[in-house]
């Protein structure tokens, strides 16, 4: 079970590690690293392998934002089929039950704020069962995944110590 | 420009340590990925920063004991007992110092006379070697070699020993080398020490990194806790290098005559890190052992690495170095770091800087993330396709 977990944990930090690093990083062998990946991707615990981009660096317009959606829970479902209908557009990037004020967070990605106005107006609060929405514009990333956009806290340690 | 007549002449024979030389080198290199640091990358855990923070909060900004805090004392008492199987009367057979580094210079100076001799192995640790000399003896080294695992054998040992040693350094899991020494090889060495009535000072300030099995302390084998003087610290265990706590274990005759030492010119270590010490035993152990797994991880990760790109490659057991050997290279360690540094903009310390047995390796440190050391190779590896 360790061994699986240090697989999707190193997995989580950097993708691109090939099976024989990370068999040379656990002490597993080659195969039993394929078998344990082949096996976490069937019961869909791996699920992408995905990279983290700094958008702002790059000369793609991308805006994002946040929306925090008050929806009516329907019987027998509770909130599985309207999340489940939310995140069917190809602009909404992650839906999450959350506890608080609201019940869904949905982030969503356009090339505008007024295409994504324009999504929430006319295609998200339509939706029955929506009751409300809130939008919040994402006007600067610091961090994500754990990883900064910024330069984040620096190494301080002297170049060379004894 | 003060004079060299103002100096001390035990001052001016010092040399100055191979890693400051190296140092002044690197420092004037830019972009440069460092694996030449000896201290752990993490930030000390949170929970023991809260209570640094909390002990100003709270205005405890006194002086404490000499021999410092009781409560700390009584969680080293516990440590020791819990891990390494030694028992330490807190009142009397523990004293907190200034950092692992104090407790050297305190050890050798409650021993020595004049011209007295320390066996030190080598390599090992820059600071052994001045600090004997600081105290007018005489160090003398044990060289250790790959073939013996870079561990001091009976013969190597009795063959330095003479009727002015007094003391016998013990660095394990020692830096540069990683190597530790197991129950067996303290055993074998036991004899000896008993034999010529040597004092060990027992410097294990890594033991918490050790992987594949667990620290053994010469101090838990028979005979030997009463001429032992056990050092460690909380530096590299629990990521607190800044806070510059250590201690000493010993039998009450040591700690005595260590203290007189300790009183007059330290009075005691600072406050603040002596309570945060308390709360790093008693509630971080899954962060040490979160560190010491993902030391471990970085360990295999490196040394395939410098074994893949041609470079016979030393397995440590301990710490968080490796001691690659650059012989078939032709360069001298110093020549290799400093090519290495000019062409590559890669920063690892010369073996030659730890001592006679040094030379014709590097320490290269793992305290950096995987991705930094992933990095560090791919260039290790264009510059070792131009040498060999």
């Amino acid at each position: 079970m360790s061994k699986k977990m240090d697989i999707i944990e190193l997995l989580n930090e950097n993708s691109r590690l090939t099976d024989k690093q990370i068999s040379v990083i656990t002490g597993l062998s080659e195969d039993e690293v394929k078998d344990i990946i082949k096996n976490l991707e069937e019961e869909k615990v791996l699920l992408k392998y995905s990279t983290l981009v700094n958008w702002e660096k790059t000369e793609k317009e991308v805006v994002r934002a946040l929306i925090d959606v008050r929806v009516t829970p329907q019987q027998g479902q509770g909130f599985n089929a309207i999340a489940e209908r939310i995140g069917q557009y190809d602009e909404v990037k992650s839906v999450s039950l959350i506890s608080g004020g609201y019940d869904l967070s949905v982030e969503v990605e356009g090339k505008t704020m007024k295409e994504i106005a324009i999504f929430v107006a006319e295609r998200l609060a339509p939706i029955d069962g929506v009751l409300s929405t809130t939008t919040h514009f994402i006007l600067k990333r610091y961090k994500q995944d754990g990883v900064f956009f910024t330069d984040g806290p620096e190494d301080k340690r002297l170049v060379v110590t004894p | 420009m003060i004079e060299d007549k103002y100096i001390s002449d035990i001052v001016k024979n010092i040399p100055p340590s191979g890693i400051r030389k190296f140092f002044d080198l690197v420092t004037n290199s830019r972009d440069i990925i460092s694996l030449g640091v000896g201290e752990p990358d993490f930030v000390t855990p949170w929970v023991i920063r809260k209570e640094g923070i909390d002990v100003l909060d709270r205005g405890s900004t006194t002086y404490t004991s000499n021999l410092g805090l009781k409560e700390l004392r009584e969680a080293i008492s516990f440590f020791l007992k819990k891990h390494y199987d030694l028992n330490y009367d807190p009142e009397r057979e523990i004293m907190i110092t200034v950092g692992a580094s104090e407790a050297i210079d305190l050890a050798l100076r409650c021993l020595l006379n004049n011209g007295d001799e320390v066996l030190v192995p080598a390599p090992s640790y820059v600071s052994y070697s001045p600090c004997i000399e600081l105290t007018r003896g005489i160090p003398v080294y044990v060289p250790t070699d790959e073939k013996n695992n870079f561990v001091i054998t009976p013969d190597d040992l009795k063959s330095k020993i003479t009727n002015k040693t007094k003391a016998l350094i013990l660095p394990y899991p020692n830096n540069p080398t990683g190597a530790i020494m197991k129950k067996e090889d303290l055993e074998e060495i036991l004899d000896v020490i008993i034999d010529h009535d040597l004092i060990v000072i027992s410097d294990e300030i890594y033991s918490e990194l050790t992987y594949d099995g667990k620290h053994v302390s010469i101090a838990s084998l028979p005979g030997m806790k009463e001429r032992t003087i056990l050092l460690n610290g909380f530096s590299k265990a629990f990521a607190m290098t800044g806070w510059r706590l250590g201690y000493i274990a010993a039998e009450h005759g040591f700690i005595e005559a260590m203290n007189k030492i300790h009183q007059y010119t330290t009075i005691c270590a600072p406050i603040m890190a002596q309570y945060a010490g308390i709360k790093a035993i008693y509630e971080c152990e899954a962060d040490i052992e979160k560190m010491r797994k993902t030391y471990d991880q970085r360990r295999r990760f490196i040394v395939n690495g410098f074994r893949e790109i041609g470079f016979d490659c030393f397995e440590p057991k301990g710490a968080f170095y490796i001691f690659p050997s650059i012989k078939k290279t032709g360069l001298t360690s110093q020549e290799f770091c400093e090519r290495l540094l000019k062409d590559e903009r890669i920063a690892v310390v010369p073996g030659d800087a730890f001592g006679p047995g040094g030379e014709g390796y590097i320490r290269v440190s793992y305290a950096y993330s995987i991705d930094k050391i992933m990095k560090a190779l791919e260039r290790i590896e264009r510059f070792a396709k131009k040498i060999f």
